[in-house]
């Protein structure tokens, strides 16, 4: 089946959704963001490999940080970047997305990064756009955010190179997280042998052993002998519906402290995608604890935004082969 | 065509840099042949010149290609990796083939980029010929003529020894 992610060559043209992706493509990206890490340690922050180009934020939907780690990922590659609200300018005055897209490709645009509430909004401008011009999904409602979930693993891999003797607890609301899927598969892929959820039902989705993992309803035992716990961001803006009694109530039940730390092996790393809701899935002392590794989970999304640009931006507009 | 011996070069070019070397003198190695190339120079250094702290680094000049347009980044870089302060150092930029001086090019844009050396000298162990830039080595181990569809390659085997190689591309 056709892939619309790959060109006729099987390299990467879009980055859509790391399902589909193969390991080939994976390990290409994460060894690419290894050569980004040292860019930010010099004395000049940048690289000029996107020097000419112009990098499109086109966020339908607001998401500051996201943005600015985009942002940021193309000015160090020595991009322009224009960053579009759409949100609060033409879509409010009727214009429709393809319009929108096509102003800006009319604006010679070469780089799309796309934010939107709908699933599959990304997906639908790859389609549009013509040869040359590549397409990142920065998110698209519940469906995927496919460089979240690559800086997760990159984090994994970069505190734990040895992915074949890993086990890696993805903790909280899987149900509407558009992260936990993607890690799921990209971890599998890269040869993690046990992922396991912990959750309570009424946030988990319903075919979720499909994805090979081991599921647990309590923290004690999903936690024990793990080396790695991604929590996951309670999505309150998502919620609908009672599915949880109180915040507090999951806290005591599902919240990450210190006790329930200690059932994890003794250096395991604690990772979130922020921002945290601290006090509901994740302690304090936790999350600022010596274990925690959020903050370089941070600055690991530059490189590895960077990386997937870098990708992305050079030997396809001409056609060329390598 | 008979092939220098490459463990020769080596002797030979870093006989050459030991009589340039001075308290500020860096090495810095380009991906791959260069970087197993620098490490070699370095241990012989070190012991010929224990008062010097003789820092060192790598480089994969891969971010700063020319080409990077039309045929995009390869698909295994390595990470450049220069801790110590490139500022006011004496830079010996070694590599194992100089051909076009691109790759030169680059690893010189991609220092200039951790600070301002005092000076850069080139050192390769075979200059091929077919430079397409006004860039040369300083210090050379053998001078080498070859077609344009021939392919030097330096490899290293296990135990650390060295081996060129030509190989034909066809493209």
């Amino acid at each position: 089946m056709h892939n619309p992610q790959l060109d006729a060559e099987g390299r990467l043209k879009h980055l859509l959704t790391i399902e589909g992706l193969p390991k080939r493509i994976l390990n290409q990206i994460l060894d690419t963001a290894e050569t980004f890490v040292g860019v930010a340690e010099r004395d000049i922050k940048k690289v000029p490999l996107l020097r000419g180009k112009t990098v499109c934020n086109i966020f339908f939907e607001n998401s500051t940080r996201t943005r600015t780690t985009f942002e940021i990922a193309a000015k160090r590659l020595s991009a322009d970047v224009i960053n579009l609200n759409v949100g609060t300018s033409s879509q409010s005055k009727g214009e429709t997305i393809l319009d929108t897209v096509d102003n800006l490709i009319a604006m010679h645009a070469d780089m799309f990064v796309v934010r939107h509430a709908q699933s599959g909004a990304a997906h639908f401008i790859a389609q549009h756009v013509p040869d040359g011009i590549s397409v990142i999904n920065a998110g698209d409602g519940r469906h995927a955010h496919p460089t979240q979930g690559l800086l997760d693993v990159f984090t994994v891999r970069r505190y734990k190179p040895d992915m074949h003797n890993l086990r890696v607890a993805l903790v909280g609301d899987v149900l509407h997280s558009r992260v936990a899927r993607s890690e799921i598969h990209a971890l599998t892929t890269l040869g993690v042998p046990e992922v396991r959820v912990i959750a309570p039902k009424t946030l988990l989705p319903a075919d979720v052993e499909k994805l090979g993992v081991q599921v647990f309803h309590d923290m004690k035992n999903g936690l024990k002998d793990v080396d790695v716990i991604m929590m996951l961001r309670l999505q309150n803006e998502r919620m609908t519906g009672a599915l949880l009694p109180s915040a507090q109530e999951y806290f005591r039940t599902f919240g990450l402290t210190q006790e329930m730390l200690n059932h994890a092996k003794p250096d395991a790393i604690v990772m979130h995608p922020g921002p945290m809701n601290r006090g509901v899935e994740i302690d304090s002392s936790v999350a600022d604890g010596n274990q925690s590794v959020i903050l370089p989970q941070v600055t690991y999304g530059i490189a590895v935004r960077m990386a997937v640009m870098a990708i992305l931006g050079g030997g396809q507009s001409a056609g060329g082969g390598a | 065509m008979q092939l220098p011996n490459p463990e020769t070069l080596l002797a030979d070019i870093t006989t050459q840099i030991a009589a340039q070397i001075n308290p500020d003198t860096a090495l810095v190695g380009i991906h791959s042949g260069g970087v197993w190339l620098m490490q070699r120079i370095l241990k012989t250094l070190k012991q010929d010149f224990p008062q010097y702290t003789l820092p060192s680094g790598t480089l994969d000049a891969a971010l700063y290609r020319d080409d990077y347009a039309a045929r995009g980044l390869k698909t295994d870089p390595k990470p450049s990796d220069i801790t110590f302060d490139v500022a006011d150092k004496h830079i010996i930029l070694i590599d194992d083939i100089f051909y076009t001086g691109r790759t030169t090019r680059a690893a010189m844009n991609e220092l200039f980029d951790y600070g301002r050396p005092a000076s850069i000298t080139l050192a390769v162990l075979i200059n091929r010929g077919g430079a397409q830039l006004p860039i040369a080595p300083n210090i050379t181990g053998a001078e080498i003529s070859l077609q344009a569809n021939q392919n030097l390659q330096l490899s290293q085997d296990t135990k650390g020894k060295l081996h060129l190689e030509i190989e034909h591309n066809n493209a």
